[in-house]
């Protein structure tokens, strides 16, 4: 399939625009049109599950809803989102009772899910659609001998294993290989990085990401690959935080994965946000020699 | 002699209720009947040492008649929703929708700890969502930290002007063209889910 509905969701539009820019970017240059979901609206993220059941997956299937209309396959970079509009679209699909109660709620917005959509996640769609072969044959700057550590943090494998293995996944690794890049062995590829509890409950937070740094300057990365907003944001901007609470020295680049795609393919950093990340990836930088504008 | 089994006060018996109601609302919610005490879930909870009870002593107090202590615990709250306890579980419990469970019934009787502000934060997040349709997270920060810790919001002013200066932190909040369309889905939606 070469067409998708694309589902930024909120944290694209803001704190992960280079998440966005770069997605966008690589696709296109790939053949595959995304088109963004007209007037989507917040999943609900992990937040609405915690009120009522019916509100948080009929507001994530308005989402659905508005796919179905397009009659696309969703794609979904946030693993967050990712993970609550596949549970959504699991959940209805196991109580018929619900489905119903969800489809009322929609006809107060005169929509309808009766047809779902697969949602699937940029990673999935690059490396099992498109193919590695693919990638590997529009490679115009190796990534080889940068070291990166793959990151998957939690939402992107569990609770469901969508498309890869919920304790070691690979198929990262895979794609960053084809790309010529060095993937360094990473103990904490699965770890939670306590997504929200950066803001609700800090120390617990910054323990968790602490052991995640450490883990990737162990083993001998320069960078860490990340395929999730959250996550992306609590590993770069709290190493400052890290390092004064923990006497450390932590200065390392957290590039989402599909930045390395982006620059293996020739295109141009500023078009992906490289320049807006919080650590400059330099060494990634020095490899973009040869840019497609 | 064999000892007289106390039922259940009458409000741990309206918990108890409430809980098995919930737990009908996933798949297999019923299997935390067969859970084995083994502690797989708090062993690989990334956050259970910071938990007042793990996730393994959930199970044991609502088996014991003890649902309001799990309530007022930090517990539910703390939890990640990484979902690394439910893909462990031997005998296939959903650990994580467990706590989603007991998270809705602890905000349908605004039964939380002391000094705990975590549940703040989902009110302010659904009031966005209301609102705007979108998360806004500058004003979902603000707001979180008048409550609970107004001095962290001046310790994070400068992060925040980074962020702003890179574009990755919208000072407005964005808001989508049909709002009425998602308030319409709530409040439908809210009437006919029980909770
Ligand atoms: S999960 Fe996060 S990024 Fe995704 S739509 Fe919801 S708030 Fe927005
Ligand atoms: S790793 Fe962090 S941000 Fe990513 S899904 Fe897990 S908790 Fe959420
Ligand atoms: S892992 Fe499962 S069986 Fe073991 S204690 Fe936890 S819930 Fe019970
Ligand atoms: S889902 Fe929650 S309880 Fe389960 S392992 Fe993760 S943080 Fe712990």
């Amino acid at each position: 399939m070469s067409d998708y509905a694309y589902y930024p969701g909120c944290s694209l539009e803001t704190a992960a625009s280079p998440y966005d820019k770069s997605v966008r970017e690589v696709f296109k240059a790939l053949g595959i049109n995304l088109h963004e979901i007209e007037d989507w609206n917040c999943c609900g993220a992990t937040m609405y599950m915690s009120v009522n059941n019916t509100v948080a997956y009929s507001i994530s299937a308005r989402n659905l809803a508005l796919a179905q209309k397009m009659g696309m396959d969703v794609c979904a970079p946030c693993s967050s989102c990712f993970t609550i509009l596949q549970k959504t679209n699991r959940y209805i699909d196991w109580d018929p009772k619900e489905r119903e109660k969800i489809n009322q709620a929609l006809a107060a917005a005169n929509l309808v899910y009766d047809k779902p959509v697969a949602v699937r996640h940029p990673l999935d769609i690059l490396v099992n659609e498109i193919g590695l072969d693919t990638i590997k044959a529009k490679v115009v700057n190796s990534l080889a001998g940068l070291k990166v550590a793959p990151y998957y943090g939690c939402q992107i494998v569990r609770p469901y294993g969508y498309f890869d293995d919920v304790d070691d996944p690979v198929t990262m690794n895979k794609l960053l290989q084809a790309l010529g890049a060095e993937v360094t062995h990473y103990p904490g590829k699965v770890r939670c990085c306590g997504g929200m509890l950066m803001t609700t409950e800090e120390n617990i937070a910054l323990k968790l990401n602490l052991g995640l740094l450490q883990a990737a300057v162990d083993n001998g990365a320069e960078m860490i690959a990340t395929a999730c907003p959250l996550c992306q944001m609590n590993l770069e901007a709290y190493q400052n935080k890290i390092n004064q609470a923990f006497g450390k020295n932590f200065n390392i680049p957290i590039v989402y994965f599909t930045h390395l795609v982006g620059v293996a393919l020739g295109m141009s950093p500023a078009k992906m946000g490289l320049d807006k990340l919080l650590v400059s990836p330099d060494k990634l930088l020095a490899r973009a020699k040869e840019v497609r504008v | 002699m064999i000892e007289r089994i106390e039922p259940f006060p009458k409000s741990e018996a309206e918990l108890r209720t409430a809980f098995w109601g919930q737990l009908g609302k996933f798949p297999e919610g019923d299997k935390i009947k067969t859970c084995l005490q083994c502690g797989t879930c708090s062993g690989t909870c990334p956050v259970s040492y910071a938990m007042d009870i793990t996730p393994r002593q959930v199970v044991a107090l609502f088996r014991a008649g003890r649902i309001e202590d799990i309530l007022h615990s930090r517990t539910i709250w703390i939890c990640a929703s990484c979902y690394s306890c439910t893909v462990r579980c031997p005998v296939g419990i959903r650990v994580t929708d467990t706590l989603y469970a007991l998270k809705r019934i602890a905000m349908s009787r605004k039964i939380y700890p002391a000094q705990f502000h975590v549940q703040t934060m989902s009110k302010a997040f659904i009031g966005n969502i209301y609102k705007y349709g979108r998360n806004y997270e500058l004003g979902l920060v603000i707001r979180f930290f008048l409550k609970s810790n107004i001095v962290k919001l001046f310790t994070m002013a400068g992060f925040g002007m980074a962020m702003i200066r890179r574009g990755r932190l919208a000072i407005l909040p964005s808001k989508i063209k049909r709002i009425n369309e998602v308030q319409a889905i709530i409040k439908r939606a809210s009437q006919l889910g029980e909770n």
